[in-house]
């Protein structure tokens, strides 16, 4: 059966409240999950408060500004810091998107709470483990496949079928969609996912690519695309701007045509 | 150990079903048919609004309304299977539970269909 309320060892609890920083007039709130593999407790909400004028204007500033000044042990990944990466993918005030593309003065809340991205194993305090998104991208073989011998120079494409992939390649993994989407939720083992369809569909609608068919037949399955109920919760989290939602009526579309 | 199997292994699971569409495809067709059939219905109900049985028979005689009335049963019914269907398998994920399931939803369905086109034949054809 789903599942509606965490396992027991998955419950939070109040954490530690960190002091306020020394001299500081414009602080703000966060509170952040914690959770450690070592220690045998169960997740914990800790509260900090970071200092606004020392501080960039990024949620991720306000996290590096924790790990450095007041608790070390706050795990988080980042690379970038940009929004090219997708690392720092984690839920921030009700919300997946990029701690680095996120201002504090977005937040609708004053007081900022960030997690880690939804319904998957942590690793870490923000740290979640997508192993299987990751296995999940490798299974639609997201590479050109053709079967005409290569030219000696480069597989052509006309300008208008180039087009046709805008929308799509600027996807970058971060995994905000799918783990948005309460099918991905319930379903995660068999469904692919927004982020996973969308990447699929990249390739579909790839003029260059000869594999079409073969794609559409790996896809067609009542769990790896049939469980995309139009939620649109993955478009409205994509931090890019992106609509998987829109790809994945597109596959299905390109699975009526292929029979009607 | 199940969990020795790879990411990859466990993601490509017995494969694809190559099948998904039919259900989808069904599922469109009936939602659209059923915008028209539904309107048909409640307007049906409308005119027939303190009737007494003997307009209500006369009614229902009329061969295209009997008809319409089979086709908002079956295409009905045929909708409800096929959206109870994706419900179960969007929450039960015990394997042996979820059989069972989509089988009950079969018979169930098929029983209320069957069943309401008997009920509107016999009356149709003055029973």
């Amino acid at each position: 059966m789903a599942e509606f309320q965490l396992p027991k060892n998955s419950r939070m609890g109040e954490g530690k409240v960190w002091p306020k920083p020394e001299g500081a007039t414009n602080t703000r709130e966060y509170r952040i999950y914690r959770w450690s593999p070592d220690d045998g407790r169960n997740p914990r909400i800790d509260t900090y408060y970071v200092d606004a004028d020392e501080c960039g204007p990024m949620v991720l500033d306000a996290l590096i500004y924790i790990k450095d000044k007041v608790d070390p042990t706050l795990t988080f990944r980042r690379s970038c810091r940009e929004g090219i990466c997708g690392s720092c993918a984690m839920n921030i005030d009700g919300t997946n998107t990029l701690a680095c593309t996120k201002g504090a003065d977005e937040c609708s809340n004053e007081i900022v709470k960030i997690y880690p991205l939804p319904h998957m194993p942590v690793v870490k305090d923000l740290v979640p483990d997508l192993t299987r998104f990751y296995a999940q991208h490798r299974s639609i073989e997201p590479w050109l496949k053709t079967t005409t011998p290569e030219p000696e120079k480069e597989w052509l494409q006309s300008y208008e079928d180039r087009q046709k992939l805008d929308g799509l390649y600027e996807c970058i993994l971060c995994a905000c969609c799918s783990t948005s989407c309460p099918s991905y939720w319930w379903n995660g083992d068999r469904y692919l996912g927004p982020a996973i369809l969308l990447q699929a569909y990249r390739w579909l609608i790839d003029s260059r690519d000869e594999a079409t068919g073969e794609r559409l037949d790996n896809l067609e399955d009542p769990f790896r695309l049939y469980r995309c109920h139009t939620i649109m919760n993955c478009s409205q989290a994509c931090p890019k701007g992106l609509n998987p939602a829109k790809a994945i009526a597109e596959i299905k579309k390109m699975m009526v045509e292929r029979r009607v | 150990m199940s969990d020795m199997r790879t990411p990859l292994a466990k993601v490509r699971g017995l494969g694809s079903a190559k099948d998904g569409t039919t259900h989808f495809w069904r599922q469109r067709i009936t939602a659209v048919a059923n915008v028209f059939l539904i309107s048909f219905f409640v307007i049906l109900v409308i005119a027939l609004q303190g009737a007494d049985y003997a307009s209500f028979t006369q009614a229902l005689q009329n061969p295209v309304i009997a008809t319409l009335l089979l086709l908002v049963i079956l295409v009905g019914c045929l909708h409800m299977k096929l959206g109870m269907q994706v419900i179960i398998e969007d929450y039960i994920h015990s394997e042996g539970l979820k059989l069972l399931l989509v089988m009950g939803n079969i018979f169930f369905a098929s029983i209320i269909a069957l069943s309401s086109v008997v009920a509107v034949l016999k009356i149709s054809f003055g029973g």
